[in-house]
C-alpha cells in the first residue's frame, strides 16, 4: 500500500512539474527571448483554467455556460482566451519600457481575481466549478492519475518542440536581435512593437494552456485555489534559475524549484500547528531571497542561453 | 450635496493623500534611479507595522511613534538598496525591477511572521467625526491631510532650494551630466532612499490608522500608487500629489457607476488610459 501511495504522490508531483514547466516555457517566450516582464502570470493561468472549465463542465443553475464540449476545445479556448486578454495590454504597454508592462500585468491579474470573486455566475461562487472532466478520468484512480501525467508530459514536450522550432527559425533570431539591441533591429526594418506583441500573446496563450491542464487535473477550481503572487513568483524563479532564453533551462528550473517548494511544504506540515503558519511565510521569504542570490551570482541560470556570438544579455556589460 | 461631499469627496481626498505619499516615493525612484520599485507597497506596510511595534514596545502614542518608524524605514530602504539593488546597477534596469518584486514578497513575509496575518489596529476606541459647518471630519483624517501637506511642502522646498535637492533634480534630468558637474551620484542615491523610505512609512501609517493594519494593504495599494505616479508624470513630485488625489477621488466615486468590489480596478483603468493617451502624464514627466 505504501508503495502505491508513493507512486501516486510521485505522479501528482510529476503532473504539477509538467504544468509549471509549460508556464515556464510560456514565460521564456516573453522574458527569455523577448525581454518582456510579465508579473501577472497567474492571471493568464486563471483565465485559461476557468475558460476551459466552463467550456467542458456540465451545466449548473448557479453559473453560466457549462457546455460539455470536448476537452480539446476547452484547451484551445483557454489559449485563445488568454491571448485575447494579453493583446490589448500588449498594445498599450509594449511601446514603453517593461516596467510599465510589469505594473499593467499585475493590474490585469488583480482585475481577473476581482472578477472571479465578484461574479458568482461566472465562477460558481464559493463552491467554484466542479465536475470538470478529465481525460482518462474513467479509469481506476492510480491509472487515471498516471495517464493524465503522461498526457501533460506529452503536451509539455509538444510545446517545447514547437518553441524550439520557432526560436531557431528566423522569427526567434529576430526576437533576440530586438531584445539585445532594439535600435539596431528597428534600423534593419524590424517592426519592434509588433514582434513584441506577437511574443507576448504567444507566451500568454501557453500560460492559458497550462491553466487548462491544471483545471482538468484538479477537476474543480475556486477563486482561492492558487495564490496569484506566489504562483507568478515561482514561475519567475524557475525560469531565472534554469536559464532565461533556454527552453531546456526553463523545464529544468521547473523541476528543481517545484521539488524544493513542495518538499519544504512537506517539512513545514510536520511542524506543530502554531508554528506551521509562520513557517509558510518563512518559505516565501526564502524563495524571495533565492531570487536575489541567483540574480546576483548566477544571472544566466544553470543552463545559459546558447549563443554563438554573445554572452547572456543578463550578464554585466563587458566594457 | 453635503452628504455627497461627506461620503465620497472627503474619503477620496484622504485616501488620495495616502496614495500621494506613496506615489512620491515611486516617482522619485522612477525618475532618479530609473526603475519601477515594486517593493514600495510592502515597504509602506513594513513602515506601518514598525510604527505599531514602537507603539506597543515603548508605549508612545501612534502619532509620536510615526517619526521613529519613518527613520527606521528610511534606514531599511537604504539597507535594501545596499544589500540587493546596488550590485545590479550596472546591469539592465529590468533586473532591479525584478529584484524589487522579490524584496516586496520578502518584506511582506517578514511582517506576516512577526505580526501574524490578522488585521490589527493602532489603538482601540472610536474616533468620532466632528462637524465643521456640515463637513464631517475625523481627527485622524485632519491629521493625515495636515501631515501630507507638511511633508509635500517640505520636500518641494528641499528639492527647489537646497543644494542636495538640486543635485537630486540634476541626477533625475541627466545622471552623466550631473556627475560631470560634480554631483556625487552615490550620495544622491542614498539620500533618495532615505526620503523614499520615510515617505513610504508615512503613507503606510496613514493607511493603517484610517482603516486597519493588514499585511496585504501595501501590496493592494501599490497599483493605485503607481497609477498616480504615471498619471502625474514620472519624476514629478507635484504630479504624484495631483495623481494621488485624482486616483483616490476616482476610486471613491467609482462606486456610483460600478459595483463596489470593482473599486480597486479603477486605478488600473486610469493607468491604461493614461498610457494610451498621454504617457508623459499631466505634468509632462519622463517616459521610460
Amino acid at each position: 500500500m505504501a508503495s502505491i501511495g508513493l507512486i501516486n504522490y510521485a505522479t501528482f508531483m510529476g503532473t504539477m512539474i509538467g504544468i509549471y514547466g509549460i508556464l515556464a516555457l510560456g514565460l521564456n517566450v516573453q522574458w527569455g527571448v523577448t525581454g518582456l516582464f510579465n508579473a501577472g502570470i497567474a492571471g493568464f493561468f486563471a483565465v485559461g483554467a476557468y475558460l476551459s472549465a466552463l467550456l467542458t463542465a456540465p451545466p449548473s443553475p448557479e453559473r453560466i455556460m457549462g457546455w460539455e464540449l470536448p476537452v480539446l476545445v476547452g484547451w484551445l479556448g483557454a489559449m485563445a482566451g488568454a491571448a485575447l486578454i494579453a493583446w490589448p495590454i500588449g498594445r498599450v504597454c509594449l511601446r514603453f519600457r517593461s516596467d510599465y508592462l510589469a505594473i499593467a500585468t499585475i493590474g490585469v491579474a488583480e482585475v481577473i481575481r476581482l472578477v472571479l470573486r465578484t461574479e458568482e455566475t461566472l465562477s460558481g461562487g464559493a463552491r467554484g466549478i466542479t465536475g470538470v472532466p478529465r481525460p482518462f478520468g474513467g479509469l481506476e484512480y492510480s491509472l487515471s492519475q498516471f495517464a493524465y501525467f503522461a498526457l501533460v508530459i506529452a503536451v509539455l514536450l509538444m510545446v517545447y518542440w514547437a518553441l524550439e522550432r520557432q526560436l531557431t527559425a528566423p522569427w526567434g533570431r529576430m526576437m533576440k536581435a530586438i531584445r539585445d539591441n532594439e535600435q539596431a533591429a528597428a534600423a534593419m526594418g524590424k517592426d519592434v512593437e509588433r514582434r513584441r506583441l506577437e511574443s507576448f500573446v504567444l507566451g500568454a496563450a501557453i500560460m492559458g494552456l497550462a491553466g487548462a491542464l491544471y483545471v482538468h487535473f484538479m477537476r474543480a477550481i475556486t477563486p482561492e485555489a492558487i495564490d496569484p503572487m506566489i504562483a507568478t513568483f515561482l514561475v519567475w524563479i524557475m525560469l531565472i534559475l534554469g536559464g532565461s532564453g533556454n527552453n531546456r533551462g526553463a523545464i529544468l528550473g521547473a523541476v528543481i524549484i517545484w521539488l524544493i517548494w513542495s518538499m519544504s511544504e512537506f517539512i513545514t506540515d510536520q511542524l506543530p500547528a502554531d508554528v506551521a503558519t509562520q513557517a509558510k511565510y518563512v518559505r516565501v521569504f526564502l524563495i524571495g531571497l533565492m531570487l536575489q542570490l541567483i540574480l546576483r551570482f548566477r544571472p544566466e541560470g544553470l543552463l545559459p542561453e546558447e549563443s554563438v556570438q554573445r554572452t547572456s544579455h543578463l550578464a554585466p556589460p563587458r566594457s | 450635496m453635503l452628504e455627497f461631499i461627506n461620503f465620497y469627496i472627503i474619503p477620496g481626498i484622504v485616501i488620495g493623500a495616502i496614495y500621494a505619499l506613496g506615489a512620491i516615493g515611486i516617482t522619485l525612484i522612477f525618475g532618479i534611479l530609473r526603475f519601477g520599485h515594486f517593493a514600495h507597497g510592502d515597504l509602506a506596510t513594513t513602515g506601518a507595522y514598525l510604527a505599531l511595534g514602537v507603539t506597543t514596545l515603548i508605549g508612545l502614542t501612534p502619532w509620536l511613534s510615526l517619526p521613529v518608524a519613518m527613520i527606521l524605514t528610511a534606514l531599511l530602504a537604504y539597507g535594501i538598496h545596499r544589500l540587493f539593488y546596488r550590485h545590479l546597477e550596472a546591469r539592465p534596469k529590468i533586473l532591479t525591477v525584478m529584484a524589487s518584486l522579490g524584496i516586496g514578497m520578502m518584506l511582506r513575509s517578514v511582517v506576516q511572521v512577526a505580526w501574524g496575518v490578522d488585521p490589527l489596529a493602532y489603538g482601540s476606541g472610536i474616533a468620532r467625526a466632528q462637524s465643521f459647518a456640515g463637513l464631517m471630519l475625523r481627527p485622524r483624517e485632519i491629521a493625515t491631510l495636515a501631515l501630507t501637506l507638511a511633508l509635500v511642502a517640505t520636500l518641494l522646498a528641499f528639492l527647489r532650494y537646497s543644494k542636495w535637492g538640486k543635485a537630486m533634480r540634476a541626477m533625475s534630468d541627466n545622471p552623466d551630466l550631473a556627475r560631470l558637474c560634480g554631483v556625487d551620484n552615490d550620495r544622491v542615491t542614498r539620500l533618495t532612499w532615505f526620503i523614499v523610505g520615510a515617505l513610504a512609512a508615512a503613507s503606510g501609517f496613514c493607511l493603517g490608522i484610517n482603516t486597519e493594519l493588514t499585511t496585504m494593504m501595501g501590496w493592494s495599494a501599490m497599483l493605485s500608487m503607481f497609477a498616480a505616479a504615471v498619471l502625474g508624470g514620472v519624476g514629478r513630485v507635484e504630479g504624484a500629489v495631483v495623481g494621488g488625489l485624482v486616483i483616490g477621488l476616482a476610486e471613491e466615486l467609482s462606486v456610483l457607476l460600478v459595483p463596489s468590489p470593482y473599486k480597486s480596478a479603477t486605478a488600473f483603468v486610469i493607468l491604461l488610459a493614461i498610457l494610451l493617451l498621454r504617457p508623459q502624464g499631466i505634468f509632462k514627466g519622463k517616459v521610460l
